[in-house]
């Protein structure tokens, strides 16, 4: 048990820098998701804290000690990693006692502890097998074993189901934070996938290219994203965006094609006359045709998912396309034309420039 | 889908294999029958008669101390060899996987010794050592040793060992620098993070996970131990002194061709071909079972 505090950590492999300053701090007990596309530094930034790779500038401390320098084995972590890493040529059970042999601990304290994960993994009658004998979502579990029988201060995770289908993915997903209710182990889980981020973390960290985005619970950031990179990545299908210009009074927002919306706000007084860039969520666009503020949106493409159905489709002659999810299904001809509503509270504003949130 | 090629000419995939097969025939299979056929033979004193005189061959040979002392003598340089070359390209293995882990130029630097006959190596390490004008004996002499590999059995066989380990080690090396690049980093990391520091890591992970690729090699240098160090016996002791380095090999030849003993030395053969099909065998059998961990 243990906070993990991250301070304007860095990181350079040789000239080019791919981390370039990221703080957090992580509360004891919490569960952290570190959520970006490929390649914005997620599994760089996890191994500073795991000791795999040196931290080129900043701290990190792990229950108020500075880690920097220390070894990954001293640091008292446990990581589950993306291939597993199980040791093939060890069972299950030598690989789960491995890290308590390195440490040695007296042999029926390993048993006991052994065996004690395996059942609350449901690994009990696996304990002989090797590594390639087991399913994926066996192995899973294996490599999870492998770090809760060691009870660390903190646990690693870099996109641990990333090699699982779709089925497997969602129950695992159900066992890791099951499982983490119980131990209340400090945690820090790396994903690209936004499902699991949203179910997982008690916190997300949005990373963009090295840079943290924004940090914030699932919700916040879903409902007031701090960025228009964390606007688009954040829901699926991703946000709509366009250039929008606000109204010389500042009370309302004049979109392409002289549609117009009013705001119940007035903070945007400093806006007035410029251009911003509005966002809206495809699943806040309803099918209204009678509201105060209803656009006129000609179909294109039409998806039907069953729950849903996603229609893509354009306003105001063909120049701002727009895709809108609508519950249940729908079954629209092609250039047909419906009133959408948009609900006022539901709108983001971003800024052209610095495309950072306005907020009104 | 189908990855064989499949002829519509019935004749062109034997016309193909030919070459293969006449080349085993003409070099392997014909000599081999032609010696195991001579090791049932005597000849008499002037080579004019032969009589078939079943396994007397054979009989005689192990009632040899000569011959015994000959096996003695392969079985420690033959297990030397490989104990040298192997750890000795383990060890360079491991260290040229820390310091680089892609460095082309070092692995071509180091299979150099490799492409040198073993006839030329011989006479390299001949010189080297040479009594009057090696180089390095007159170093070792320095050194405080008297050093003549031309008198001192167990000199010679020192030397001998090294050159054939020498080269030995150029080929290891590459293997195991193969087998340790193919160990994905993450294990290593994870028992790095489970607590074992490098020498643990090394014999609790590296170690098991290289063992294929040992067996295969313990395997390939043993048949290149007792067969293929000829030209480094034959360049630098000849056998001697004293028999001390009349590994067997050298003995087929050396009695074969020297003392013209055809039959013995053919029975001589035969019992080395015995050895390396049992150890072919073995080095099959195994892998089938093992390599799979
Ligand atoms: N050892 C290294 N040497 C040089 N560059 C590296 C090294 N490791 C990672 N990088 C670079 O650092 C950046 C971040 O890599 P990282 O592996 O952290 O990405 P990631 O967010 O985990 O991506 P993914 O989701 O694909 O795993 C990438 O541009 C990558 O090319
Ligand atoms: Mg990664």
């Amino acid at each position: 048990m243990a906070d993990v505090s991250i301070r304007n950590v860095t990181k350079q492999f040789g000239k080019t820098e791919v981390i370039h300053g990221i703080s957090c701090d992580i509360r004891d007990g919490e569960f952290i998701v570190i959520l970006g596309p490929s390649g914005c530094g997620k599994s760089t930034l996890l191994r500073m804290i795991a000791g795999l790779e040196e931290i080129s500038s900043g701290e990190v401390a792990i229950d108020g000690r500075v880690v920097n320098r220390m070894e990954p084995a001293e640091r008292d972590i446990a990581m589950v990693f993306q291939n597993y890493a199980l040791y093939p040529h060890m069972t299950v059970y030598r690989n789960m006692a491995y890290g308590l042999k390195m440490r040695r601990m007296p042999k029926d304290e390993i048993d006991q502890r052994v065996r004690n994960a395996a059942k609350v993994l449901e690994l009990s009658t696996l304990l002989d097998r090797k590594p390639r004998q087991l399913s994926g979502g066996q192995r899973q579990r294996v490599a999870m074993g492998r770090c809760i029988v060691r009870e660390p201060k903190v646990f690693l995770f870099d996109e641990p189901l990333s090699n699982l289908d779709a089925k497997l993915r969602v129950q695992m997903r159900l066992e890791i934070r099951k499982l983490h209710e119980d131990l209340k182990i400090t945690s820090v889980y790396v994903t690209h996938d936004q499902v699991e981020a949203m179910t997982l973390g008690d916190r997300l960290v949005v990373m963009d290219d090295g840079y943290a985005a924004q940090t914030g619970s699932p919700i916040e950031v879903y409902e007031r994203p701090a960025n228009m990179f964390v606007a688009g990545f954040i829901g699926s299908p991703a946000m709509n965006f366009m250039e929008v210009t606000v109204q010389e009074s500042g009370q309302a927002l004049k979109l392409p094609g002289d549609i117009q919306i009013p705001l119940n706000g007035s903070a945007l007084s400093g806006w007035a006359g410029k251009k911003a860039i509005l966002g809206i969520r495809p699943e806040h666009l309803e099918l209204d045709s009678k509201g105060p503020l209803s656009i006129l949106f000609t179909v294109g493409q039409v998806e039907l998912l069953g729950a849903d159905t996603l229609v893509h489709g354009h306003i105001s002659e063909e120049k701002v396309t727009l895709t809108v999810r609508l519950p249940d299904v729908h079954r629209f001809e092609k250039q047909a034309t419906i009133r959408l509503s948009i609900s006022q509270e539901k709108l983001h504003l971003f800024d052209p420039e610095t495309k950072k949130r306005i907020d009104g | 889908m189908e990855k064989r090629v499949v002829f519509r000419n019935n004749v062109l995939p034997y016309l193909l294999v030919a070459p293969q097969v006449i080349i085993t025939l003409v070099f392997f299979i014909w000599p081999a029958s032609q010696a195991l056929w001579w090791s049932f033979l005597r000849e008499d004193a002037f080579g004019t008669k032969s009589a078939f005189v079943w396994f007397e061959n054979f009989a005689d040979l192990f009632a040899s101390a000569e011959y015994l002392n000959s096996f003695r003598v392969t079985l420690i340089f033959s297990s030397a060899v490989a104990g040298v070359g192997f750890s000795v390209a383990l060890l360079l293995a491991v260290m040229a996987d820390r310091a680089l882990r892609s460095a082309t130029v070092y692995k071509t630097l180091i299979i150099w010794p490799y492409a040198v006959a073993p006839v030329v190596a011989g006479v390299l390490w001949f010189f080297l050592f040479n009594p009057t004008v090696g180089m390095v004996a007159f170093f070792i002499k320095k050194a405080g040793v008297n050093w003549n590999h031309t008198l001192n059995g167990t000199q010679a066989m020192t030397l001998v060992i090294i050159a054939a380990a020498w080269r030995e080690i150029s080929y290891n090396f590459l293997f195991f620098l193969a087998g340790l690049q193919a160990i994905p980093h993450a294990f290593i990391e994870a028992a790095a993070i489970d607590g074992a520091g490098p020498w643990k890591r090394f014999w609790t992970i590296v170690f098991p996970l290289l063992s294929p690729t040992m067996f295969f090699l313990i395997v390939v240098n043993i048949v290149y131990a007792f067969f293929d160090t000829f030209g480094v016996i034959h360049a630098i002791t000849r056998g001697g002194p004293n028999y001390a380095t009349n590994i067997l090999v050298y003995k087929v030849f050396n009695d074969g061709f020297i003392n013209l003993d055809l039959g013995g030395s053919a029975a001589q053969s035969v019992i080395l071909m015995i050895v390396v099909i049992t150890l072919t065998v073995v080095q099959f059998r195994f892998i089938e079972r093992k390599v799979n961990y």
